[in-house]
Parts: C-alpha cells; structure tokens; sequence
C-alpha cells in the first residue's frame, strides 16, 4: 500500500516529509488539508487521525503516524537502505535527536514568527524573532566550526542526516517571519549545501540553488 | 496629520474573508495605520468599528456598537471605508455565474505595499523564473506584445491579448496550453485576471486579488477565484492557488523600496511592464499617495 501524506503545501514541517520521500526515491500519495484558512486540521476527521489537531500526518502499511520529526526518524529507518540519514551508532543517533529538538524550537520561533506576520497568528512577535536569532547564531558558529573541521552537517558523520531536513525549511523562510539571515554566513553556506543534496525538491517559498563552483 | 491620501480615504477597502469572521466574536485588524475591530450580528451581517480597547477573541453584543464604518459585502469579503465611499464595489459580474465554484483562498499578510503587490500580480515576464514549471517554463520566456488601456467610462486599467506558454497554467490542466489573460485594475489596490479555462474554451476563469492597505509597507492580501472545474474540491483549488501566491511572496517580500515610485524616471522599465508603466501613471493621476512614493513636483 502506498505511503499517503496528509499536507499543507504552505507548511515547513509538511515540507520536511516531501524533501525526504524525494530523496529516498519514494513514492507517496498526498491528501491536502486546508490548514489556513479552512482550519481542517481542528476538524473532527482529522483530529481522529492526530488528536493533536497538527500536520502533518503520514499513513503507511497499516500505520498513522504524526510530528514531521518522528516520521522523519520512521521513514529513514523504514526505507534507507544505506542507513545515512538516521544511523543506528547510539551516540550518532543522540546527535540526531538533539537537532531534531532544535527544529522543533526552530519552529516555536521562527515559524511563529511567520504565521503571526503572514497568517494572522496571534504570537508575541519582536519575543519569537528573538528566540530565532539566538538559535540562528548558535547555528552559526556549530557550522563554521565545523567548516573548519571539515564536518558539512549539523551531525558528524560526512553525509547530510534526518537532523538537517528537520532544521531546513523554517531556517530557509525565516524573512517571511521578519528574520533576517545576513548575518550568519555559515548557516547560509549549510542552506546551500542542503538545497544541492540530489533529489533536494523546493516548495513555496523556497527557490533551488545554483551550482557550487567547481574547485579544481 | 492626515497621511492618508483623500482618494484612498474614500474608497472601500477589503478587511476579511466573510466566512472567517465568527458572530458575535471580535476580530482585530489595521486598516491604513488605523486599527479597527470587526464581528457579524446574529443575521450574519457585518459590523465594523474603530477599535478602542476590543482584544481579538472577545464576545460582544453586536448591537452596542452603535458608532460603526460603512460596510459592504462583496465577493465573499467585507469591505469598509474610513471615509464617504461610492455606492458600489467595482463590477465583477462572472461572480454571480450559478455554476462557477467561488472561494476564497486566504488572507495572507505581506511585507510590501499594496500598489507593489498589485504590480505584481499584472506581471507576466516573472513566470518562467518564479512559478517554474505551473505558470511558465524556460525556453518559453517572452511576454508577446499586448494591448493596455485605461477605460475612462470605467475608470480602471484594462491589458488585454496577454498570451503566454504555460506547463500547468489551472488545477484542471492536463497539459501546456497557450493561456490568454485579460487584466482588469478596478481599484487602485485590486486587480480581477481572466485567463483562459483549461476545461470550457469558450469560458474564463476568474482570479482576483484584493490588497488591504495596513501601512504604507504592510499589506493583507485576500485572494478570490471564481472557477469552472467540476472536478477539483475547494481544499485542491486553495492549494493551487496558494502554491502560486507562496512562490511570490518572498520576491515581493525583496522588492525596494517597498512603496511604488510613480516617478517614471525612477525605474527603468522594459516593453513587458507596459501595464505597469499605465498603472503607475493612473495611480499618479488619480493622486494616490497612500503606498507609493509621489513623482516630486
């Protein structure tokens, strides 16, 4: 049975499942859900599936599983041959867990800051741009000490994990929450790498990246 | 200190979608710096009034609000007015077609003014580089030459025989069309598209986008289709439209400055902003200086 994505275009955390699945080659079939203005996802049907009332929410082999970071983690290990993007090494897999934490306050800030200016969500705004800064510049210097130490990724291992899909998308639309990102250039350098992962897919608001320059 | 232009005072403004606003319950919003609260009465009706100390989620009884804006339904939305507005709304006639499904599609805030956003919508050279792949598609670059007017019977901005190669250009497309649009600006801060119905060639579909002025840089954009497609649901025919509007929003969101210059001399443009250069000129005549920046005199 196919894997069935109950989604919102506009949402980031529905977005993560989409980047992944098109990594991993796989093929899904999407519900959509009219998040705003409809509010389907407080709606009785929904609720039965996620009583959460939160996108996104994925159904496969007999399973309902929602919270984007929990499905990353079940899909990885699920369809991953290679086991790269959520490896089984303990001290690999706390790593993972803790960035997935950071997305999750990536999106207490800087997606709120979003949905208050764009969406008309009613949060304290100058307090979430705030919160998203101080995660942004902490961001900052774990990347461009790792671009020192040769380390790519939020995780050590040499290949992108689960953790940089998580963190991703509401780094990626943190302007339209009013956040600028001029100045963390290391975290602009990662969005890159990120956006040139092959099978990276864009959603709206985000624009493909160029090609890196060829270093002879 | 009235920085509100007279013309912009006097028209009606879009506030809310009318589904959205819930009886009885306060809804909040700022109009031209102004801010005012909104609700509907048991008939539905809305009533809208100059906030003083109303939170957002209150209840009231309608009924005691006695000093209110003008109001106006229309199109799904409710319209006021901070000064003497005309009779009517601006005509969009399709809307009362019996077999058209006409919906709303959000209200989305943007950090750009309202003339901007409108420009925007008018603009056809963007879609191969920004709706890639719906709207439009590299090699298929050119906007051909069309037709602009401003009808003086109707006072609004017409761009017509607008043609363009579209992959995806409607929910029910099943393959590239050539898409032919008919601009109308009715408002200085509305603009009603018709373009070509994938499903009744002898039809148009009908999108509009209604621009509700909240500061000189801030604008809410309420998104109306009005569609002839049997077979999409609402939930599909919002998310088409949103994935359009979420791709511009960043660029719009990067446009500077965020008010329109009217100068013609301040930017430099090219054959395919013809309807811009025309709406630029109209605004200017007009003498709308609420989100723009006036040609120095």
């Amino acid at each position: 049975m196919a894997i069935t994505l109950y989604d919102f275009e506009l949402s980031g955390n529905c977005y993560k499942l989409r980047l992944l699945m098109n990594i991993l080659g796989l093929p899904f079939d999407i519900v959509p859900v009219d998040f705003f203005p409809g509010r389907q996802h407080k709606a009785d049907w929904f609720l039965r599936m996620n009583p959460f009332g939160q996108l996104p929410v994925l159904k496969d082999d007999g399973l309902t599983l929602s919270d984007s970071g929990a499905i990353l983690a079940y899909l990885a290990k699920t369809y991953d041959t290679t086991g790269q993007w959520f490896p089984d090494a303990p001290a690999i897999t706390a790593e993972v867990l803790r960035w997935h934490v950071v997305a999750d306050d990536i999106t207490a800030s800087s997606s709120a800051a979003r949905l208050a200016l764009g969406y008309g969500y009613d949060f304290d705004i100058p307090k979430v741009q705030k919160q998203a800064h101080r995660i942004f510049r902490l961001m900052d210097e774990h990347l461009w000490f790792g671009e020192r130490e040769g380390r790519d990724w939020l995780c050590s291992p040499a290949h992108p994990t689960t953790a940089d899909i998580a963190c991703f998308p509401y780094v990626m639309l943190s302007e339209e929450g009013g956040i600028g990102r001029e100045d963390y250039p290391a975290l602009r350098r990662w969005t890159d790498r990120v956006r040139r992962i092959p099978g990276f897919t864009v959603m709206s608001g985000i624009f493909p990246a160029g090609r890196a320059l060829q270093t002879a | 200190m009235s920085a509100i232009d007279p013309i912009t005072r006097d028209l009606w403004q879009v506030i809310a979608a009318t589904e959205e606003i819930p009886v009885g319950v306060v809804e909040t919003t700022l109009l031209l710096d102004t801010r005012l609260a909104l609700t509907r009465d048991r008939d539905g009706n809305p009533v809208v009034w100059l906030r003083s100390d109303e939170e957002q989620g209150d209840e009231i009884d309608p009924e005691s609000i006695l000093d209110r804006l003008p109001v106006l339904t229309g199109y799904g939305y409710i319209w006021t007015s901070l000064g003497n507005p005309p009779k009517e709304l601006f005509p969009i006639p399709e809307y009362a077609e019996s077999d058209r499904v006409n919906m709303s599609c959000g209200s989305i805030g943007i950090h750009v003014s309202a003339p901007r956003a409108v420009e925007n919508f008018l603009d056809m050279g963007h879609f191969p580089y920004v709706h890639t792949d719906i709207l439009g598609s590299e090699p298929h670059t050119e906007v051909k030459e069309y037709d602009v007017e401003v009808s003086e019977e109707r006072d609004e901005v017409l761009a017509t025989r607008c043609k363009f190669i579209q992959p995806r250009a409607a929910k029910s497309a099943t393959e590239p069309m050539e898409v032919e649009y008919v601009y109308r600006v009715p408002h200085p801060f509305c603009s009603v598209l018709y373009k070509s119905c994938p499903e009744d060639e002898g039809r148009r579909d009908v999108i509009a986008i209604f621009l509700q002025p909240m500061t000189k840089e801030r604008c809410r954009a309420h998104l109306l289709q009005s569609m002839i497609d049997s077979t999409s649901t609402i939930t599909d025919l919002r998310r088409f439209q949103q994935t359009i509007f979420g791709q511009d929003k960043p660029i719009l969101e990067n446009q500077f400055p965020k008010r329109l210059p009217l100068d013609p001399r301040s930017e430099t443009p090219i054959r395919a902003d013809k309807s811009a250069i025309a709406y630029r000129r109209w605004l200017s005549q007009k003498g709308i200086t609420y989100g723009t920046i006036p040609v120095a005199s």
